[in-house]
């Protein structure tokens, strides 16, 4: 990883230096396709990656991650810390600061009240804002002056950097919104397609779910860039089309995010005409444990903490499940370059990231055996082990998918191994991930004993990601079903380690208690990390710049994206 | 005649508010969800205000007869505004899309050209190609021009798209470059080189579906054909020394073209609905791939809203086949 950040950086720092010489718009025109097409380009209406990214072309926030994950000042004079006084000592207060002389695509200056305006906006009750989780705990937002903003929380926020930090709530201009707050803000079609950026291009027409035309924003701060006049983005189609399109026909220059095989990737790259570049953030694909039990007999008190797994509450047999899997295998089996086994369900970045879990980066089917004859699981004569009358069988649930369902045959059979009976099931990932409290499939309802699924965390802070493991945020009928401790773990001890994390303000600090609670859950084996899986998107050989960053949006930069002679 | 066509069209009223009554409750039936795609990072509570905010939380009857209103009333509406720049009553709320937030008949009509251009030239040059085919394979009944052409439609029938789409691909784009393997809607033609270029894109998606269309259509023809080539009065023809080329292309190709009329009527809704399996191969993002992204995005209004509009197209083309087959055959007569 180390080397290939250098070499990433090595290769962003000579893509930079021509293009500093450039003239603006003198690379022509640059063809970027998304295999899935944003259907909006106001992100707060919509929260998808496709939407949050296509329009990070127009629309940027005050500060965003870099490649590294680290927090670079984008419209604002600098990050505001503790230290340079820009974050008050007892953690309620923020001040940004704007870059002075920032002017919107339409040629009016950028101002403090746009800034409170876009918390207005994705705050209001009836708006159905899809990123307002971001401003949580905001209390009040006021401009001081026409260019600094403060931000009062209700509380002390030992990570204040919500509100206006990465792709997820960029500035909107207040000008064009102003008449599409709450409930109106559907209505105002016009605005939604065409928002008004102070990014490197601007809107010349979005066709919703097909297209998006940009043209250079001839206010952009920066007087060379961007070095392409023109933008294109395609959407649609699946993600091989979309990687041929790069790899082997040249049409398109960039592709996003490519789910292929390992193998298919590898033979289109063979073409020569583009590469393929990865990057890792902090999604991981994961088995989680029912520690409720499932039995459909329970009727409404069914996977609730009242009545727990049978089975699954035994943690010989979560730690034998773990010991059974090869998670190499898996690796270069789904995907090849793009992931590592992982032994963390926080993997990222690199001052959370555990080494006390390593353990299970190597199969041991033989010490999984021998810990599960030594508690009493003794092999029956159909090889499937049992204790006191409980058979070991599980139902074993995911989303339909490729490469979910080769790694569920997969580890169905190390499983099988070790003497343990799986049935397989896959439901269809809008049923799955959909939070409909009357179905019965959903991720959160876990009517299963083990389900499989990926997920990371937005930016780089895990405070929220980790507290998902609360008692409090199981999924039960009271909650109608929802919550994100799917695993229904609940310990006293974590429980702590989150409520410390909340108060705690100093990073290395809170990067000892992400850890612990990290560590926690993974020797409690209430998840089984498989595969840290990282971002895979190609590019043609012909277009320089491109820096993949897997903590903001994939466009970040793509004002230094320059056409190679 | 007249009064017949009335009187279908008069029934066609109640069938088609059942049919949107159908297709409502079995979308709201169906396990989906809006905000299912959205990212996991996404907790529950903003999930919970975006279909809030989508209106889900209002009542299913409410829902459904608030789409009947926009849809029946605010649309119509709508149109004639367009048309005739008259001013009808204030603002209206249009049938929006949960996806894009934008009104549907706007995102159709978007639409619209892209796939009557692809798919639509597609069912002409299907047209084109099967009637001949038919007709000199029913003449020269296993022949090997009859063999081939029922090999080649029995090919273009059973292999699917899916398939054909992405093999011609292979070949004319990544082997031969000759053509682009991504549909651009955005390219407009002005000029003589520009339509070379749109030209160029929808051969492929063109020639695909235009297989397939042909398999099908050149089967109805051959099978009429045959039929009618047995007849009576083809004999009674022949006998009275009328030349050949006459008795087929005129006693026994009229006669049997009308079947076949009534089956290309039927199709038609097809190529409205699009074609959404070789849109999304080639890319050419019309109102096939809408509609596929609506249901896989759980966007209800917009599948309610196209489906809605097949079904009256379907009832519509059954109506015109019927009143088609008494213009054309006059000892049909309906009333």
């Amino acid at each position: 990883m180390k080397i290939r950040t250098l070499t990433l950086s090595a290769v962003a720092a000579m893509a930079i230096a021509p293009s500093a010489h450039a003239e603006r718009g003198s690379s022509g025109h640059v063809n970027i396709i998304y295999w899935q097409a944003p259907s909006t380009l106001n992100p707060y209406l919509s929260g998808g990656t496709k939407e949050l990214e296509s329009s990070s072309l127009v629309l940027e926030p005050l500060a965003r991650y870099n490649e590294k994950g680290a927090m670079v000042p984008w419209l604002a004079e600098s990050v505001p810390t503790v230290e340079n006084g820009g974050v008050s000592a007892d953690l309620t207060t923020i001040t940004w600061k704007l870059k002075p002389g920032l002017k919107w695509s339409d040629d009016t200056p950028v101002t403090s009240a746009d800034v409170v305006f876009s918390w207005k906006y994705c705050t209001h009750p009836e708006g159905g804002c899809a990123q307002n989780e971001k401003y949580n705990d905001v209390k009040s937002v006021e401009a001081l002056d026409d260019l600094t903003v403060k931000v009062t929380f209700g509380l002390s926020k030992p990570f204040p950097y919500g509100p206006f930090v990465g792709a997820q709530s960029p500035i909107l201009q207040a000008k064009q919104f102003a008449d599409c707050l709450g409930a109106k803000a559907p209505e105002c079609t016009e605005a939604n397609f065409g928002p008004i950026g102070t990014g490197p291009f601007t809107v010349k027409e979005f066709r919703p779910n097909d297209v998006i035309s940009f043209e250079a924003n001839q206010n952009y701060r920066d007087p060379a860039k961007p070095a392409f006049a023109t933008a294109t983005l395609k959407g649609g189609g699946e993600a091989t089309a979309a990687a041929r399109s790069v790899l082997e026909t040249g049409e398109f220059d960039y592709a996003w995010n490519m789910q292929l095989a390992p193998d298919v990737i590898k033979a289109m790259e063979a073409k020569g005409k583009g590469k393929v570049v990865a990057a890792f953030g902090t999604l991981v694909e994961r088995i989680m444990i029912n520690f409720t039990n499932p039995a459909p007999g329970l009727g409404a008190e069914r996977a609730t903490a009242k009545h727990p797994h049978p089975i699954l509450s035994d943690i010989t047999v979560r730690k034998a499940l773990s010991m059974a899997i090869d998670r190499k295998l898996l690796v270069e089996i789904g995907y090849g370059s793009a992931g590592r086994p992982t032994c963390n369900v926080l993997p990222a970045p690199e001052i959370y990231k555990s080494s006390a879990n390593n353990a299970c980066l190597v199969q041991d089917v033989e010490g999984a055996k021998k810990l599960l004859e030594e508690t009493g699981w003794k092999a029956g004569a159909d090889g499937v082990r049992a204790k006191d009358g409980m058979r070991l069988s599980l139902l074993y649930q995911t989303s339909t998918n490729a490469v979910r369902q080769d790694f569920q045959a997969l580890i169905k059979q190390w499983w099988k191994e070790i003497g343990v009976e799986i049935e397989l099931r896959n439901i269809d990932a809008s049923v799955f991930f959909g939070s409909d409290p009357g179905s019965p499939d959903t991720f959160q309802k876990f009517f299963a004993d083990v389900e499989m699924y990926a997920n990371n965390f937005d930016g780089t802070d895990p405070e929220a990601y980790m507290s998902n493991w609360s008692c409090k945020q199981a999924p039960r009928p009271e909650t109608q079903w929802q919550g994100n401790n799917m695993p229904r773990y609940c310990s006293k001890e974590y429980d702590g380690l989150v409520a410390e994390m909340a108060t705690t303000g100093d990073l290395n600090e809170r990067a000892r208690l992400a850890k612990a609670m990290n560590d926690k859950l993974m020797q409690d084996y209430a998840i089984l990390p498989l595969v840290d899986r990282g971002r895979v998107s190609a590019h043609s050989n012909t277009l320089g710049g491109v820096v993949l960053n897997t903590w903001d949006s994939e466009l970040w930069n793509v004002a230094d994206w320059f056409r190679k002679k | 005649m007249f009064n017949y066509t009335i009187r279908r069209s008069l029934l066609a009223v109640p069938t088609l508010l059942l049919i949107s009554l159908i297709i409502f409750l079995l979308l709201d039936l169906a396990p989906s969800d809006p905000t299912a795609n959205l990212p996991l990072t996404i907790p529950p509570e903003v999930r919970e205000k975006i279909r809030q905010s989508l209106g889900l939380g209002d009542p299913i009857y409410i829902r459904y007869i608030l789409w009947c209103k926009q849809f029946f009333i605010n649309e119509p509406l709508n149109i004639l505004e367009h048309i005739f720049g008259w001013q009808i009553g204030g603002d209206r709320l249009r049938v929006l899309s949960w996806q894009t937030r934008s009104p549907v008949v706007d995102l159709i009509v978007q639409r619209l050209p892209q796939t009557l251009w692809v798919v639509g030239l597609s069912y002409v040059l299907g047209i084109v190609i099967a009637v001949p085919i038919g007709v000199i394979s029913a003449y020269r009944q296993y022949s090997w021009f009859d063999q081939i052409g029922t090999f080649i439609s029995m090919v273009g029938f059973s292999v699917p798209t899916f398939f054909t789409g992405v093999l011609l691909i292979v070949i004319f784009s990544v082997w031969l470059g000759w053509f682009p393997s991504i549909y651009d809607t955005t390219h407009q033609v002005t000029d003589w080189s520009s339509f070379l270029v749109q030209v160029k894109q929808m051969i492929m998606p063109v020639s695909v579906l235009a297989l397939f269309n042909a398999a099908q259509i050149s089967r109805y023809m051959r099978a009429s054909m045959l039929d009618n080539l047995n007849q009576d009065y083809v004999r009674t023809a022949r006998a009275k020394g009328v030349r050949e080329r006459i008795v087929v292309l005129v006693h026994v190709l009229r006669n049997s073209l009308i079947p076949v009329t009534t089956v290309i009527a039927l199709g038609v809704p097809q190529v409205f609905g699009g074609a959404i399996i070789t849109e999304q191969v080639f890319k050419v993002n019309g109102l096939g791939q809408l509609l596929i992204i609506a249901i896989q995005g759980g966007d209800v209004p917009v599948v309610q809203t196209l489906t809605f509009i097949f079904a009256l197209l379907i009832v519509l083309f059954n109506l015109i086949a019927d009143v088609l087959y008494g213009v054309l055959d006059p000892r049909i007569r309906y009333d």
